[in-house]
């Protein structure tokens, strides 16, 4: 398959950012380690005008590493962010997050709330956060590095992101800025390209088969005759991962081989 | 007007019953000194309104929490406070959770004197499914959007924790986030600041830019001065998250013996110096 080698989780740092491919000068923000390698990476290479923050209050002009020893360097800092702004920002429609989902459907409704009932949860997960919010202002593309029927579920028990179905039932308010681009698992790449936004298949990653998705997915996904595999990291992107961005293999431990 | 005053008298003024911002952000400057002084008063039955960190999962272990509003409750570094946790899957407590900017307008609009404040946020999500008396409001104007209509939270008492006051209740903070502690101020009917030091008006402006100055003495009611008074949150300059005791924090919430034991040696101090006290000795003697 390869001649250098990538592990999976190279692959879905890769796949993670092809998501901000063509978003410009807007606010990439994620959660979880290989999408933070992501963003990173899509800004060392084809994305460079995006906005990235420390996490903290700063907007920051230099691309930090996620591990190793110089993960905690002070940044070079270009703005002012605080939360006030965030809102502010995430409300005007220049960013597109990636948050993690602990359960999605095939409309993209997406959980991260709580398993179980809202009123008395079995377990009570992160909540609704930002999430309701987020996903009918701007982009947002979603995070699985544990593909399995328990994730990708026919139906989530609390909606915290808004999928298509119910971004449709709730109106045109709802859907005007409403999109969920994309879903990267530890498997395959997903999307909505479909007439009725069902979720489709979109890429395999190498050494991943159509049945290995297909029985790991608790609803019918929309297969197209030939599936694409996940697009193979360069050369140069496998330098960026390994010896600036991941140098002490933190993904690995999101992603095993 | 000198503003000063305690703790004690400022817990003094809540009643049963009553609604509670508590400024600051999950695990991040937040009003610790105050709430342990909440956790010694017989105060009860509170609807807490907060962007919700170790404050929310101490009174919710304490059980002076009916009801519960929120953007989200978390201790940063540790995603979930346990204690909340067991709170909402014991249900315990009346949860009234929207998404975090949500939140912010409901604040904003009680702090103008709106009803509401209208959102695109919460369309189509259960935050607007689960909750049925949220309601839409559609634009007058020829774009028609049905928006949520985000409703006012007034706050009876409203509690924030700043790096500098003076005695008059001007308050400064000097780390990199005012959060919402202003709107949690103007939320409310009676406003107290907590901070680590008292100076001088004319200090101010030596200490940091005119932008740190936010809060202002017609925003607040008392102050009190309690160093370490985020304790174990951060406070920055002033001091990082204590996230060795954070950690034990998280990890006594795991048996009711370990909470027992972390309820005696932390808890049940009399007072802030004896908490202060029971620190220093836990950091010498682990």
């Amino acid at each position: 398959m390869s001649d250098h080698g990538a592990t999976r989780a190279e692959v879905c740092a890769v796949a993670l950012a092809e998501c901000f491919r063509g978003d410009g000068e807007i606010l990439a923000s994620c959660f979880g380690t290989v999408p933070a390698i992501g963003a990173r990476l899509a800004r060392l290479s084809f994305a460079p005008d995006l906005l990235m923050t420390d996490g903290i209050a700063s907007l920051v002009a230099d691309v930090l590493p996620v591990s190793g020893e110089h993960a905690a360097d002070e940044p070079i800092v270009e703005g002012w962010l605080p939360f006030r702004g965030v809102f502010d920002l995430l409300w005007s429609g220049r960013r597109h997050v990636i948050m993690i989902a602990s359960q999605i459907d095939r409309f993209g409704n997406h959980n991260f709330a709580c398993i179980g009932p809202h009123a008395r949860p079995k377990a009570q997960l992160l909540g609704m956060r930002g999430a309701p919010g987020n996903t009918v202002h701007h982009p947002t593309s979603y995070w699985v590095p544990n593909h399995s029927p328990k994730v990708f579920v026919e139906r989530v028990d609390v909606v915290s992101g808004v999928g298509y179905d119910r971004a449709a039932a709730a109106g045109p308010s709802a859907q005007r800025f409403h999109e969920i681009r994309r879903v990267v698992s530890n498997l395959g790449v997903f999307d909505f390209a479909t007439p009725d936004r069902r979720m489709r298949l979109a890429s395999l990653h190498p050494g991943v088969t159509k049945q290995d998705v297909c029985a790991a997915t608790g609803f019918e996904l929309v297969i197209p005759a030939d599936v694409p595999p996940t697009r193979w990291p360069s050369a140069e992107e496998l330098r960026l991962i390994r010896e600036v961005l991941d140098p002490a293999g933190a993904r690995q431990r999101e992603v095993p081989a | 007007m000198d503003k000063r005053t305690t703790a004690a008298a400022v817990v003094a003024e809540l009643r049963d019953g009553m609604t509670l911002g508590i400024g600051g952000w999950g695990s991040r400057r937040k009003p610790m000194a105050l709430v342990r002084e909440i956790l010694r008063s017989p105060v009860r039955d509170l609807t807490l309104v907060s962007y919700g960190g170790p404050d929310v999962g101490l009174l919710c272990a304490a059980g002076k929490v009916r009801k519960l509003v929120y953007g989200f409750v978390s201790l940063d570094s540790i995603a979930l406070d346990p204690q909340f946790r067991r709170a909402r899957e014991s249900g315990a407590i009346e949860a009234l959770e929207f998404d975090e900017g949500m939140f912010q307008l409901g604040l904003y609009a009680a702090a103008i004197r709106l009803p509401f404040l209208p959102t695109r946020a919460g369309l189509g999500s259960d935050v607007v499914a689960l909750h049925p008396q949220l309601r839409t409001v559609r634009s007058p104007y020829e774009d028609g959007e049905e928006l949520v209509a985000m409703p006012a939270l007034p706050l009876d008492v409203a509690i924030v924790h700043m790096n500098r006051a003076d005695a008059r209740g001007n308050a400064q903070y000097l780390g990199p986030d005012l959060y919402f502690d202003d709107l949690f101020l103007g939320a409310a009917k009676r406003r107290f600041v907590s901070c680590e030091q008292v100076v001088e008006t004319r200090e101010f402006t030596q200490l940091g830019s005119l932008h740190t100055l936010r809060i202002h003495r017609g925003m607040v009611d008392g102050v009190v001065e309690t160093p370490g008074g985020a304790h174990f949150t951060e406070c920055p300059p002033d001091y990082g998250r204590d996230e060795a005791f954070q950690r034990a924090y998280a990890a006594a919430a795991k048996s009711d013996e370990a909470w027992a034991d972390f309820h005696e040696r932390f808890l049940a101090c009399e007072s802030e110096a004896a908490y202060q006290d029971a620190l220093r000795a836990w950091r010498t003697d682990g």
